[in-house]
This record gives C-alpha cells, sequence and structure tokens, in this order.
C-alpha cells in the first residue's frame, strides 16, 4: 500500500511537470503503473521508488515516475474515418495551398507512434501526397519514443486496427513480433516534447494531432495546452483531436475531429 | 441478422469465437474442419466465414480455395482465425482471397475491429 502523502506526491509532481490529473483515489492504478518504472530503476516496490525520488530530488528519476503515470493511448488507424478525411480532403487541401513546400503535420502525443505510421502508410499509398508532407511525432515519454522509432509491435498491437494488407505490405516478422519497414519507419522524425513547454521552437504546423492526450490533463492544462498547439498552427492549418475532445469557442468544427481556428475558419467561410 | 460460420476443430476456440459473434449480434454456425463447412455453404450462405487453418480431412486454405473457385466473386467474407503468424503465411491466405486475418490467441476487440473493417457490423 503506498501511503497517502505518498500518493499525493505522485499526483502533485504529475501536474506540476505535465498537467497530468491523476486520481488519487486511484491507488491501485498508480501502483500497478508505477510497478514496471519501479523495478527498472532497481527498487522493490513502487513506495521505495517515490521515497527516493522524493528524498534525492533527482530530475531524471521523476521524469520516470512521471512517464509511467502518463498511459498515452497507441492504435493503429484509430478512428479510421478521421484518417481517411485527412488523406483524402485535409491534406490535398493543404498540400494545394503549400505549392511546392512541404505540409508539415505533427503527431503531439504520439504514444508508440502507431498514429503517425498509420499516415505514413496511407500516404505512401497516396501518389497525389507522396514526398510532400513532413511527419513529426512527439510524445513526453522517452521510453514509448524508442519503442516508435524501433517500429516493433507485438502480434496483439498489429491486429488492434491494422489492416493484414497493409501489415504484409509494411511489416516483416521479427521475433513473436512485427517490424515496420525501413521505408516507412524513415518518414517520420521524433523529438521528445512536454505539451506544457513552450512549443514554439519547432516552427509551425498545417496539421497538428492530438487525439489522446487531452483528456489526460487537468482542466487548467487542457486549456494551456489546447492554447499552445492552436498557436503551433500555420495560418489555414487544421487542429485533429479526439472525437470526444471539445476545444471550445475558439476553434470551429470542420470534420470528424477536425478543427479550424475559429478566426481562420470564418476567414475562409468569407 | 448477419450470420456467421465458425470453422475450427476445437470445441473450445469455436465456443469462444460463437459467444464473441453472438455479443456483436452474429447468428452463428459451427463446423469442425473445411468439409463440413462446404456442406454448410451449400446449403446456406453465410456473410462471414471465421476460418482456422490447420484443421482434419480439409484444412482452411484448401477450403477457402475451393470456396472461391466455386462461389467466385467476394462473398462470403473469409477471416482466417489462426496460430500461424508468419508474414509469408499471411500473405498467402490473403493471396487465396482471405479478406483478413486474426492470429490466435485473440478476443472481442480484435474480432470487432477485423469486422468493423470489412463492414460487417451485425
Amino acid at each position: 500500500m503506498i501511503p497517502p502523502a505518498d500518493l499525493a506526491f505522485v499526483c502533485a509532481l504529475c501536474l506540476a511537470r505535465a498537467g497530468l490529473q491523476i486520481d488519487i483515489d486511484k491507488s491501485y492504478l498508480i501502483e500497478s503503473r508505477l510497478w514496471p518504472a519501479a523495478r527498472r530503476e532497481g527498487f522493490d516496490s513502487p513506495e521505495s521508488f517515490i521515497e527516493a525520488v522524493r528524498a534525492r530530488g533527482d530530475m531524471r528519476m521523476g521524469w520516470g515516475l512521471v512517464e509511467a503515470m502518463s498511459l498515452p493511448e497507441s492504435e493503429f488507424f484509430r478512428d479510421r474515418e478521421v484518417l481517411l478525411t485527412l488523406i483524402e480532403e485535409v491534406l490535398p487541401r493543404l498540400a494545394r495551398a503549400r505549392g511546392n513546400e512541404p505540409v508539415r503535420v505533427w503527431s503531439a502525443a504520439c504514444g508508440t507512434g502507431q498514429e503517425v505510421y498509420s499516415l505514413a502508410m496511407l500516404l505512401a499509398e497516396a501518389p497525389n501526397l507522396s514526398g510532400r508532407v513532413a511527419l513529426f511525432g512527439s510524445d513526453l515519454s522517452e521510453r514509448c519514443l524508442e519503442k516508435a522509432q524501433a517500429g516493433i509491435y507485438s502480434q496483439f498491437e498489429v491486429q488492434r486496427g491494422l489492416p493484414a494488407r497493409l501489415l504484409v505490405r509494411h511489416f516483416e516478422t521479427f521475433g513473436e513480433g512485427f517490424v515496420l519497414s525501413p521505408r516507412i519507419r524513415q518518414l517520420v522524425r521524433w523529438r521528445r516534447v512536454n505539451l506544457m513547454d513552450d512549443l514554439g521552437r519547432d516552427g509551425r504546423f498545417d496539421l497538428v494531432l492530438c487525439r489522446g492526450a487531452l483528456g489526460q490533463l487537468a482542466p487548467e492544462a487542457r486549456g494551456r495546452v489546447l492554447n499552445s498547439l492552436s498557436g503551433a498552427l500555420a495560418p489555414g492549418g487544421r487542429l485533429v483531436l479526439g472525437l470526444k475532445d471539445d476545444p471550445g469557442d475558439a476553434f470551429t468544427r470542420v470534420g470528424p475531429g477536425i478543427f479550424a481556428d475559429h478566426h481562420d475558419a470564418v476567414r475562409s467561410a468569407a | 441478422m448477419k450470420t456467421c460460420l465458425v470453422v475450427d476443430d476445437s470445441r473450445v476456440i469455436r465456443k469462444v469465437s460463437r459467444r464473441i459473434l453472438e455479443d456483436l449480434g452474429f447468428e452463428v454456425a459451427e463446423a469442425g474442419d473445411g468439409v463440413e463447412a462446404l456442406a454448410w455453404c451449400s446449403a446456406v450462405m453465410p456473410d462471414v466465414i471465421l476460418l482456422d487453418w490447420r484443421m482434419p480431412a480439409m484444412d482452411g486454405m484448401a477450403f477457402l480455395r475451393r470456396l472461391r473457385t466455386e462461389r467466385g466473386g467476394e462473398t462470403p467474407k473469409v477471416i482466417f482465425c489462426t496460430i500461424e503468424n508468419e508474414i509469408e503465411r499471411i500473405r498467402e491466405a490473403l493471396d487465396a482471397g482471405a479478406d483478413e486475418y486474426i492470429m490466435k490467441p485473440f478476443d472481442g476487440g480484435i474480432v470487432a475491429a477485423k469486422l468493423a473493417y470489412l463492414g460487417m457490423a451485425a
């Protein structure tokens, strides 16, 4: 049993560092998520791991704790209709508007990469977009990014949403799982990004996807992240959220989970 | 109501599959091998077939080839459901006319996702 004071510390640390809202009453959830991280760091229990983070004030270990508590949802072709709308309608329009410049697409909070790789596989089959879209993936968790870059997925992970036709076209058997072809992997560039930080340094993006993270954030953090993501959008760009996410009045819905900055939408309608 | 024929020589797998498919709103029939499955299909053609590979009498691949040769076209939808998990086997199944492929072990979420992808939600 993790003592209440330690649970409070975990919740406060996650909120302060990453805006994550962790329910302090779900101690079993906190404990089960912290076990693997505790073992990796050489501790025999979540309690001793938390105690060490508290006592040592070790930044790296603290991030290990926060990352363990952030569980990004990641699935191939989740909400397939959203991805198809992007490929068939949104990206061709953005590509026309961009002319010779590449369309910049950012999968924020990309988890283990399934979303951005789903787009990459669809792009590989869209001759009108091939070579015209630059894909970026970011996540808070270094471990997720390492897995994403390796492109290795278990049998269970590839079965969830990936059509068999795309599995045989783009993957090879790798041990008990599957590895994505280098041709698709090299289409994506990766970087660790905490959405609570200043997002200005990576330039602007024509399409920003953030489909799994907002629901995990505290209300204040959610507002702040939405604001930053909006600021990262290039003029005419689109923000893609989870189908249940509501970005508020600053955005206008222009497709399934697809939003335009409200002023932008008014301008293009005029 | 859409119908699904579960073809597997394991009674346990047939039972598990039946429960999953009935929860998804399918009417379910069962066959223990390819010969039985062909008999079913000549009487009543299902909308979907969940098909094991390794079976006595007639295996899944032989059944699928017979089905596609004799019936032609793209119906019914055939989803292989097998322990074979090498890319080459999956490719072989798709080339022979399978529409989707499930590797065992599986769960209801995977079956539902494959059916939805094929436009076969009951």
